[in-house]
């Protein structure tokens, strides 16, 4: 049970907004101790954990390239080409994305989206874009909201989609658990089941996005309107 | 073979750059924090699989000091300006598009291609996605250089520009797994499953179901990872009530649980790189401006999922 102490220095530090690099460091290390490891020992057990996962940062790599668009105005040529469609709202502009994101994942082409590839040079400038074409210049909350939006999107569409794909890491999981258990089901079987949550999902969500439509037409009706 | 190792030094590479680049830049007034975080993260890439473990530990340290007390700074690489942009991109039209669109397009491509028999052991088969989308930014910077008449250190530096954008949220996904790993090794996990297992309400189906559900989407939340809080709360509440006593199907409890642990991802800070992440590279104020915008939709299935496996998991 004392190994719980982690658990409450991880609540802590991020409800007392502390720099999350200190909070996690503070808690592998006392979570390390508590669980009986010598302090060199939590040293090797953190740094060798650290090392192992690598593979989460090697992405960074992509930068150079989204930044160098940047600069060749990729975002202005994004808005301006969404400026041209009048049908297209933020909303409707976001569940389109919505919709290509969750079928490609539902296709186990989870790499298609991501934030850095995909939000923030095109999603995130054309949902903004879009509003600007109705409304007029957006105050500044509402284009962090537009912003967190659009990353919103792609997270949703992402977790609900991609479990339908067969040969993704959590349906593997799942059924290698259940074969520990002496239950055997098939990939299929886990993946068909994830199908009710993913409509469900783009119906809530859809929903969400139409209402952020109407909720920008009345906020922000003294633009230029429509 | 390509695999991991030359990913890391490809990685590794491009933060030396970014800690030399850093260095050399007079704008930033935290300048040597930045070199020094950097320049520590690169060592871990070039070295870390030959360093013994604890000195692995002393770069984390080192690296969570420099940028713990103060952050780090903000250089000011040059580059375009508005108007420079807008004529940029009426100049070169939806070619723009082009490497944006080479990067999945090698990633998928790659993905396939490499796990083909003819092309055994080029690449690692398990990392091909991810080395596919390496390639692609190799390809894609291809593409975009001679289109934008740039040299390769002009893209290195816009990429120190975004890379401070985000800053030491950069790290966070990669430690918070690094947590993860240390709190399986101490048994977090099955702690857990021990409180969750002693408030376990019997008798009924619905609580049963409610109590995995809600359960599954919480401890995401503390761990920031559903692939951890599944193996426990199903082997604590989803198995043995759920499926073994009033008879559930076990592949709509496993597959609808998994999801409610997906509810909890998009509501926590745990899960970075998803929710912190993006937060830091569309620059928003609100650190949680991104978890924020996701809650309801969250809330909404949570209460999905619970219905969901409630009607079809005793039907099946």
């Amino acid at each position: 049970m004392l190994s719980l102490i982690g658990i409450v220095v991880v609540v802590v530090g991020f409800v007392a907004r502390l720099n999350p690099l200190l909070v996690v460091t503070t808690a592998a290390l006392v979570t390390g101790v508590a669980g009986g490891l010598g302090p060199v020992e939590v040293l090797e057990t953190f740094g060798k954990a650290f090392k192992e996962n690598r593979y989460v940062s090697v992405v960074w790599v992509v930068l150079p390239v989204i930044g160098l668009l940047e600069r060749g105005g990729l975002q202005e040529r994004a808005k301006a080409l969404i400026g041209q469609v009048k049908a297209a709202t933020t909303g409707r502009l976001l569940l389109l994305y919505f919709i290509l994101r969750q079928a490609t994942a539902a296709l186990g082409l989870t790499s298609l989206g991501g934030h850095a590839q995909m939000v923030r040079p095109l999603i995130a400038p054309m949902a903004e874009a879009a509003a600007e074409a109705h409304h007029g210049p957006l105050p500044d909350p509402t284009r962090q909201e537009l912003r967190a939006h659009s990353a919103a999107v792609d997270n949703i569409a992402l977790f609900f989609g991609e479990d339908i794909f067969i040969a993704i890491a959590s349906i593997l999981l799942i059924k290698g658990f259940l074969e520990q258990n002496g239950i055997l089901v098939e990939p299929l079987q886990l993946s068909v089941w994830a199908i009710p949550t993913a409509f469900v999902a783009l119906v809530v969500h859809g929903a969400r996005l139409m209402l952020l439509d109407r909720r920008l037409a009345k906020t922000l009706a003294d633009g230029r309107g429509e | 073979m390509i695999g991991l190792e030359a990913l890391y030094l490809i990685g590794g590479a491009f933060f030396a750059a970014i800690a030399v680049l850093s260095a050399r830049d007079a704008t930033n007034p935290k300048r040597w924090k930045n070199t020094a975080f950097w320049g520590l993260f690169a060592v871990s890439f070039l070295f870390g699989s030959h360093l013994p473990d604890a000195v692995n530990g002393a770069v984390v340290i080192g690296m969570v000091l420099v940028a713990g007390f103060g952050g780090l700074g903000r250089g000011e690489p040059a580059t375009t300006t508005p108007a420079e942009r807008a004529q940029s991109a009426a100049r070169l039209g939806n070619r723009l598009f082009l490497p944006a669109l080479a990067i999945p397009a090698t990633a998928l491509t790659g993905t396939f291609l490499f796990k083909r028999p003819e092309l055994a052991g080029v690449v690692d088969p398990k990392q091909a996605t991810l080395v596919s989308l390496i390639l692609g930014v190799f390809a894609a910077l291809v593409i975009a250089l001679p289109m934008m008449r740039a040299r390769p250190g002009v893209a290195l530096q816009e990429g120190r520009r975004l890379l401070d954008t985000v800053g030491w949220a950069a790290v966070l996904p990669q430690m918070l797994a690094a947590l993860g790993a240390v709190f399986a090794a101490a048994g977090v996990g099955e702690a857990i499953g021990q409180i969750a297992g002693q408030w376990l309400p019997d008798g009924s189906r619905f609580a049963a179901v409610a109590a995995y559900t809600f359960g599954m989407a919480i401890f995401t939340m503390i761990m920031g990872n559903a692939f951890a809080a599944f193996p426990v709360m199903t082997a604590g509440i989803g198995l043995p009530l759920i499926v073994l006593r009033f008879g559930g199907d076990p592949a709509i409890v496993g597959a609808v649980g998994m999801l409610s642990g997906f509810c909890g991802t998009l509501m926590t800070p745990m899960a970075a790189n998803f929710n912190v992440v993006p937060a830091a590279l569309l620059e928003l104020s609100d650190r949680n401006g991104v978890i924020r915008a996701q809650v309801p939709t969250a809330l909404l299935l949570l209460l999905a999922n619970t219905a969901l496996m409630y009607v079809l998991a005793f039907r099946f």
